[in-house]
């Protein structure tokens, strides 16, 4: 709340770990140390720690959820935490981490540029230490903190922290986790104490690396994952259609947010799926004229031709080969609490676009646990699997690795309307 | 950098994003506007995202008949300026027809609101409300989608929630089932005013420290006006005030403040140590779950 700057950067990153690694006190450090936390949130919290009978302040009470999920005492969905420093505004998509909710994880990494998985430093890697990771290679992370947590636990020992950080590495290099541009960065901390989250602290001083805030700060965020390539997904078409007004009595604009790429004025450029071609008139954001328009701008584009374009085309430039398709193969993680049918037809939201898909072939199935492939029939909730479809209609896809934005769908239970399925595009024919 | 938007533009992008996802799934939208300074940026939004053309949705307001007249002169000026339809959803209308019956004529209002709304979605076939929740406000918001289901009866139910992955949005209801869409889930208290400097948005002048007659009641400031008297013991102050909020009289409570300009409101949200919620909705700090029970029952 103390910073006024308004040409941050925003970062967006997930905690991956359960309450036991002390994932909310953790958060609750962030926030209380960035002076996030506001005094009447802190006078309930100290209420709360009181009852408790707690001696001091309890960080973790600060994302205490929902009374449905107080009752039970477990977390069941993911929340959203936000904090400003002088560079940039945070995101934190804070997600319980427990085998059942392999869904929540997903959900949390989908939008997250950098994860922080937590180690609890008496325990060294858990099944769940490789499972996060593993989840969130799965998902295109291309930033991972160590964090290892609880040094207060043993000491402060520079040789657990040492130990703990060699077993992660060999166990990276295992799973290929640094493949492809991922970069791994590791740190000792005390969220408990408050060493090395926003202050040093005074325990941990044979540690000469950043604290885990001044890694956040300084982390590139250019979005590694995303091509170059020229993607404009169609969501709006724009007619006023007003007699009154000579200029807008023709007008005809299309409304969409460049997913990847770069589109300048005169550039040439097609439409898919119908390969109509023509070239841009003019750029716009409400009433500003623009030149150009990158990655993450929602404008609002004209042509120089009068073509036919509807929501769900997608522009890209004329030079692209990219063609709309009707088969593919994706990664599939189930949400749904109702297994997948695997001769039922669904429906399939990409970009804005969608098509009545069916799955051709269940390839595979992860166990997200010991991280082999194994036969599957079905899916359940949390699964992930390797899945073939084939579509009615044809969809303008990428593969995930090289487009996050275009490389991802959801699959919709057309009687329910429920969103069952998240899938992530690995090859297509 | 060059192609990395500053953080006010990454919100809005996303934000417009949004509503232009509403507007080409759903059938019948409508933008909830009440002229607080959420939904005005909102509006900015809408401009952004739809102009030259109109907006593809009304606007409603939910009225509980409790208003600033400064507020409601502005809602109505900043509709006409924008050409654009509104509704005005009355909750003195549902107590007429008896839809809404208070426990005493003196009672806040604000919880009625859902009451009223999902009579109005009813009556104008709306599949989709569009409003300006954030998820900093209230523990209960953290965990909302941007879009979010309602079933038939109005009702959040925080366990039946559909996954929202990547910029992936499901708008899909069958009839009677109804969306929440909330572009400005992201931002918080300081980008909304942020964003109003940045644009140079108006706003009804109680946002700005003005003097007025309040008491003090339990620690907060209480304005006087006609629906809020002051008790026969009560010493009524004239103070420099303004408002952080705005919602029904009866439970929306200014601060003391000196900041009359955008630029010192920003200053002093900088450096303040209450939250929004906790310093002026009295109704909130009822209990520990108002919110999540509210939303449960409606309230959006």
């Amino acid at each position: 709340m103390n910073d006024t700057n308004q040409n941050n950067t925003v970062l967006r990153f997930m905690t991956c770990g359960s309450v036991d690694d002390g994932k909310s006190t953790l958060i609750g450090r962030l926030l209380y140390d960035t002076k996030t936390i506001l005094t009447d949130t802190l006078s309930q919290i100290e209420k709360t720690s009181k009852k408790k009978g707690m001696s001091a302040l309890d960080l973790s009470l600060i994302t205490d959820g929902l009374q449905a999920e107080r009752e039970q005492g477990i977390t069941i969905d993911v929340a959203y935490r936000y904090f400003s420093t002088g560079t940039r505004k945070y995101i934190i998509a804070d997600a319980p981490g427990h085998e059942q909710y392999t869904r929540n994880m997903v959900t949390a990494a989908s939008t997250a540029q950098l994860a922080i998985i937590l180690v609890d430093a008496r325990k060294g890697m858990l099944t769940q230490t490789r499972r996060h990771s593993y989840l969130t290679k799965l998902v295109g992370i291309k930033h991972i903190i160590v964090a290892i947590n609880k040094m207060d636990l043993v000491d402060y020992s520079e040789e657990e922290y040492k130990n703990i950080c060699n077993e992660y590495k060999s166990f990276a290099s295992a799973i290929k986790l640094e493949e492809p541009n991922v970069d791994i960065k590791f740190v000792p901390m005390s969220a408990l104490n408050g060493d090395m989250i926003v202050d040093r602290g005074r325990s941990l001083s044979w540690y000469k690396g950043p604290t885990l805030l001044q890694i956040l700060e300084k982390i590139d965020t250019t979005e590694k994952t995303n091509s170059s390539f020229l993607r404009f997904p169609v969501q709006f078409v724009c007619r006023p259609r007003d007699s009154s007004n000579e200029k807008l009595h023709d007008f005809r604009a299309f409304m969409g947010r460049v997913e990847s790429g770069l589109m300048k004025i005169n550039d040439k450029i097609k439409v898919l799926p119908s390969n109509h071609e023509s070239s841009i008139k003019e750029i716009r954001i409400g009433d500003k004229i623009i030149t150009e328009a990158h990655a993450e701008q929602s404008v609002t584009v004209s042509l120089n031709d009068e073509i036919d374009i509807s929501r769900g085309d997608m522009l890209i430039h004329e030079d692209d080969t990219l063609e709309g398709s009707k088969s593919f193969t994706a990664n599939v993680c189930w949400l749904s609490e109702t297994n997948l049918t695997p001769n039922r037809t669904y429906l399939i939201m990409h970009t804005s676009r969608s098509s009545k898909a069916r799955i051709s072939s269940i390839n595979n199935k992860i166990n997200i646990n010991t991280l082999e492939t194994e036969q599957a029939v079905e899916l359940k909730t949390n699964d992930i699997a390797n899945i073939k479809f084939k579509l009615a209609q044809p969809l303008v896809l990428d593969k995930y690795s090289q487009n996050r934005n275009t490389g991802s769908f959801i699959i919709v239970d057309e009687t329910t309307f429920h969103t069952v399925g998240a899938g992530m595009i690995e090859t297509i024919e | 950098m060059k192609g990395k938007l500053s953080h006010l533009d990454w919100l809005e992008s996303e934000a417009i994003h949004i509503m232009r996802e509403v507007a080409g799934q759903c059938a019948n939208p409508v933008l909830l506007f009440s002229g607080g300074k959420d939904s005005l940026c909102l509006l900015r939004i809408a401009e952004k995202a739809f102009r030259p053309g109109r907006f593809p949705f009304p606007l409603m307001h939910i009225d509980t008949g409790h208003n600033y007249p400064e507020v409601i002169n502005f809602r109505d000026n900043k509709t006409k300026e924008l050409g654009e339809r509104l509704i005005v959803a009355s909750l003195e209308e549902s107590m007429a027809k008896g839809t809404i019956v208070l426990k005493s004529a003196d009672e806040p209002r604000n919880k009625y609101q859902s009451i009223t709304l999902l009579e109005a979605i009813e009556e104008n076939g709306f599949d989709c409300c569009i409003g300006g929740a954030r998820r900093d406000e209230e523990k209960a918001r953290a965990k909302e989608r941007i879009m979010s289901f309602r079933d038939e009866f109005g009702q959040w139910d925080p366990k039946n929630q559909r996954p929202e992955l990547w910029n992936l949005y499901n708008a899909k209801v069958h009839k009677g089932e109804n969306i929440r869409a909330f572009p400005i889930s992201n931002w918080t208290e300081m980008d909304v005013w942020q964003y109003i400097e940045k644009e140079k948005l108006e706003l009804p002048s109680i946002y700005f420290a003005h003097k007025r007659d309040v008491v003090k009641r339990n620690g907060a400031i209480v304005p006087i006006t006609e629906v809020t008297p002051a008790a026969s013991d009560e010493e009524v102050e004239n103070m420099m005030v303004r408002f952080r909020t705005v919602g029904d009289i009866t439970c929306t409570a200014p601060v003391a403040s000196n900041a009359d300009s955008v630029e010192k409101i920003i200053i002093e949200t900088a450096s303040t140590l209450i939250t929004e919620r906790g310093e002026t909705r009295l109704d909130d700090q009822v209990s520990e779950a108002s919110m999540e029970q509210r939303k449960k029952e409606g309230y959006f």
